[in-house]
């Protein structure tokens, strides 16, 4: 069912855990539909993340995105993380099944949110950045039986 | 290979190999049509009255109230559907629970779409139905009562006695999905009042792609599959015959074997429960803890999530399954662990292991430790557990 990078990512996670005084922190998605991620970041005065740890309570794929994403953005301006979307996520796991799409989706927010906190703490503005949801959405297609 | 430790019997069993002994010759030798008038036809039609036989006998019924099907789903499909078409002139409405397989539920609400009208019942805590409900949910159209022998996910085993007891006393007819519970635990259709079951063979080391509908002599259903005269004109097709004959070998073997095998694996169950309870905190068994199939455990991993649970057992070479969202297909965990009252975040974290007459105590042990290590690795990067632990510490 996952490509060979998600169970990669899956059995050997990077960058598991917290980060005290972290720079930003971020928090999406809800129990309720099973997937929780956490992003902590260590960001310095020139605006690069130094350092980035993650939690999450989730699936296989959602331990896999949050994994790949917190690489993706490690060692990257500000910027540049706000170019790690959902899709470069995908892509960089070489796919995910259709039903486990919204996990990408998560990574993303909540990379985003962990920079809101971090420009809210700071009171500074962060060009291209909104205000990230909590949730994501739990909207499901109705299938005929 | 590395060992593996198979703990999914309540999805699919190992096809016993006496089973796959008796069936053999049915494709090799006696390969012929039960239908055809010469002699070698005739070997495969004495074949299916043998397994018919076993298995009437096994339920308290008479061999031609036994019509072979494709399967439990298919089964289910037939009594409900055939049911609501040949009763509706009495009425529309039919009650269901709420805990049933999805063969009966996406049955239920196909049958909404076409004019009926179903109650879905509650069920308790513990997964039981409750009578006081289905004896107010009684009307004068109700046709049909489907309620599970015990069920798939949780184990727990409904009080069949007393519904039938009910239906009877109201007139209504009397369904029961015994899939699961089929050679698990004793059954007699006539004590128990049930007018039509549903089972399947590969749910009790019998082949894939066979099972049956017990149809109480009397009752007025009709063909659902229609064509040539099997099964008594009620359900048309060439008959599985290798299919048939390993099922009542299959039945043959497990009501020979029941007592033994269900006390084995009740010990090994309730071993397996109490180990888990003791050294893994935050965890709570679903379902009745005595009043289930013997071989099913159900637990639920506060802070961890079903899925990557079954994917770290499955490295270990451990195969279990569970009621998270991710395993349904959908985002919603099962529609069982919500019925008994858990909330959606503990329902993802439930873990279903269904032992079988080969289990021994040291797969437990394995999977025990398995569990305990995993469950502390999945807590560990859980932003739930954290805050809990936060939050009380």
């Amino acid at each position: 069912m996952y490509s060979e990078k998600v169970m990669d990512h899956f059995k050997n996670p990077r960058n598991v855990g917290e980060i005290e005084n972290a720079s930003g922190v971020g928090t999406v998605g809800n129990a309720k539909c099973g997937d929780i991620m956490r992003i902590f970041l260590d960001i310095d005065e020139d605006g690069i993340i130094k350092d980035v740890k993650f939690k999450t309570f989730g699936c296989g794929a959602a331990v896999a995105t949050s994994s790949m994403a917190t690489e993706l953005v490690k060692g990257k301006t500000i910027q540049e993380a706000l170019q790690v979307t959902n899709k470069a996520v995908m892509e960089a796991l070489d796919g995910l099944p259709p039903v486990k799409v919204h996990c990408s989706l998560l990574a993303e927010e909540a990379i985003h949110a962990a920079l809101w906190d971090y420009a809210e703490k700071n009171g500074i503005k962060i060009e291209g950045l909104e205000k990230p949801k909590n949730d994501i959405s739990e909207e499901e297609e109705e299938e005929d039986y | 290979m590395k060992k593996m430790i198979y703990l999914d019997n309540a999805a699919t069993t190992r096809t016993a190999p006496e089973v796959v002994e008796a069936m053999l010759p049915y494709f090799t030798e006696y390969y012929g049509n039960a239908s055809t008038v010469y002699e070698f036809g005739a070997k495969s039609k004495e074949a299916i009255s043998k397994a018919r036989e076993t298995i009437a006998n096994s339920l308290g019924a008479k061999e031609n109230e036994i019509y072979f099907t494709a399967g439990g789903s298919e089964a289910d499909n037939w009594a409900l559907k055939a049911a609501a078409e040949a009763y509706k002139g009495k009425g529309k409405h039919i009650i269901t629970s709420k805990i049933e397989h999805h063969a009966i539920l996406h049955t239920c609400q196909w049958l909404e779409k076409n004019g009926f009208e179903v109650t879905y019942l509650d069920v308790d805590e513990f997964g039981v139905v409750k009578l006081e409900e289905l004896k107010k949910a009684i009307r004068p159209d109700t046709i049909l009562i489907s309620i599970m022998f015990a069920n798939n996910e949780i184990g727990t085993i409904e009080p069949v006695k007393e519904i039938g007891a009910i239906a009877k006393e109201h007139g209504v007819l009397f369904h029961t999905d015994a899939v699961q519970a089929f050679c698990q635990v004793p059954i007699n259709v006539d004590e128990l009042n049930i007018d039509m079951l549903s089972a399947s063979g590969h749910k009790l080391n019998g082949p894939k792609g066979i099972g049956f509908l017990y149809i109480r002599k009397g009752v007025k259903i009709r063909s659902f599959l229609h064509g040539g005269a099997q099964e008594r004109k009620r359900r048309a097709g060439t008959e599985n015959v290798p299919g048939i004959v390993g099922f009542g070998k299959a039945v043959e073997l497990a009501i020979a074997s029941m007592e033994d095998r269900s006390e084995k694996e009740q010990k090994l169950r309730n071993y397996l429960m109490e180990r888990v309870l003791k050294e893994i905190p935050f965890t709570r068994i679903n379902g009745d803890r005595t009043n289930r199939l013997p071989n099913n455990v159900n637990i639920c991993f506060q802070f961890v999530e079903g899925e990557s649970l079954l994917i770290m057992l499955d490295m270990k070479g451990i195969c279990g399954s569970s009621g998270s969202a991710c395993t349904s297909g959908s985002l919603d965990p099962s529609h069982v662990l919500l019925a008994i009252g858990l909330p959606h975040e503990i329902a993802h974290g439930s873990l279903r292991l269904t032992l079988g007459a080969d289990t021994t105590k040291e797969d437990i042990d394995d999977t025990v430790d398995a569990i305990k290590e995993i469950v502390t690795q999945l807590r560990e990067m859980s932003p739930l557990y954290e805050d809990y632990m936060k939050k009380n510490h």
